[in-house]
């Protein structure tokens, strides 16, 4: 049977997230499917399998992403869905864990293609949130397009932090590095 | 200078592709040579074949109907396999060589300190 779950996670809560969904195929409903907010269920023997986000490098380098999730189907992984470029993969894990990373480098790499995108992000919404507001009350063109600089500039500080979030994440595990790994 | 260290995983790449081998058993090579220790995951070996073909150190050796030009969806097609090249094997000498120094030098000074104590008591 489908079961249907709409939830929020921020951008810097990837990691909950996939906790999130390994708890549910952990208890018998294995991801199938995924949209905006919106995450599909199915039922599945509790604990079969396991669930790996990861951030694609370019969305339009479609050749390279197909090769990419080729390699990981040729491994057993499962590509379940894509949201932006967030792409989740499940595997039916008999005892051995199932990992998409193995080593620090790769896992600060993972974190840098997560960290550009989301600054680019709100880069261009703070970009546009000031050329709005500008608008609004220098040009004094009282549009209602204009007012929405407001919302750019919300989305602007909301990317910043998880900018910070994650880099902070980045950090710690760069530290690791100079000793291990 | 001498060539820095090589990442574990990049080691036991190499010396799995000592004969042709695909992505995934590169992964069960590697896990069976470290006897479980070492277990790659998907996504690292990804980036090291990528960065090690970059490098020459390994060739891609078009598995059967594999074409790079035109990727085919046929899952049939897919499997590419990898082998070592020769600036490849240089590289992994290099490294034995480098590992021998590490573990000569840890032994001698380790021992040395064994004699030490013993002679303390």
């Amino acid at each position: 049977m489908r079961k249907v779950i709409h939830k929020w996670f921020w951008v810097w809560d990837f990691e909950k997230e996939e906790k999130w969904l390994n708890e549910m195929a952990a208890k018998g409903l294995v991801l199938v499917a995924v949209g905006w907010c919106r995450f599909e269920f199915e039922d599945c023997v509790p604990g079969e399998y396991k669930i790996r986000l990861d951030f694609l490098e370019n969305k339009c380098a479609r050749v390279e992403n197909e090769k990419y999730i080729a390699f990981l189907e040729e491994t057993g992984a499962e590509q379940v869905g894509m949201m932006s470029r967030w792409i989740y993969f499940r595997k039916k894990v008999s005892g051995d864990n199932f990992q998409l990373f193995s080593d620090n480098n790769s896992r600060v790499h993972y974190l840098t293609r997560i960290i550009r995108f989301v600054a680019l992000l709100s880069g261009l919404n703070l970009y546009f949130g000031c050329y709005n507001m500008f608008m609004f009350f220098q040009i004094r063109n009282y549009s209602y397009i204009n007012l929405l600089g407001i919302v750019n500039l919300l989305l602007a500080v909301i990317g910043g932090w998880g900018v910070f979030r994650i880099s902070r994440k980045r950090k710690k595990l760069k530290a690791e590095q100079q000793i291990f790994e | 200078m001498a060539n820095p260290a090589l990442t574990e995983a990049v080691y036991y790449i190499l010396l799995s592709l000592m004969e042709p081998m695909h992505g995934y058993g590169i992964m069960q090579n590697v896990e069976q040579l470290s006897n479980g220790r070492v277990k790659l995951a998907a996504g690292t070996l990804y980036g090291a074949i990528n960065t090690l073909l970059e490098k020459g150190w390994i060739d891609a050796v078009s598995g059967e109907n594999f074409s790079d030009k035109g990727f085919s969806r046929d899952k049939g097609n897919r499997k590419k396999e990898y082998v070592i090249t020769e600036h490849g094997k240089a590289m992994l000498h290099s490294e034995i060589a480098r590992l021998n120094e590490l573990i000569e030098n840890g032994n001698r000074i380790l021992k040395m300190e064994v004699e030490y104590e013993k002679s303390d008591s």
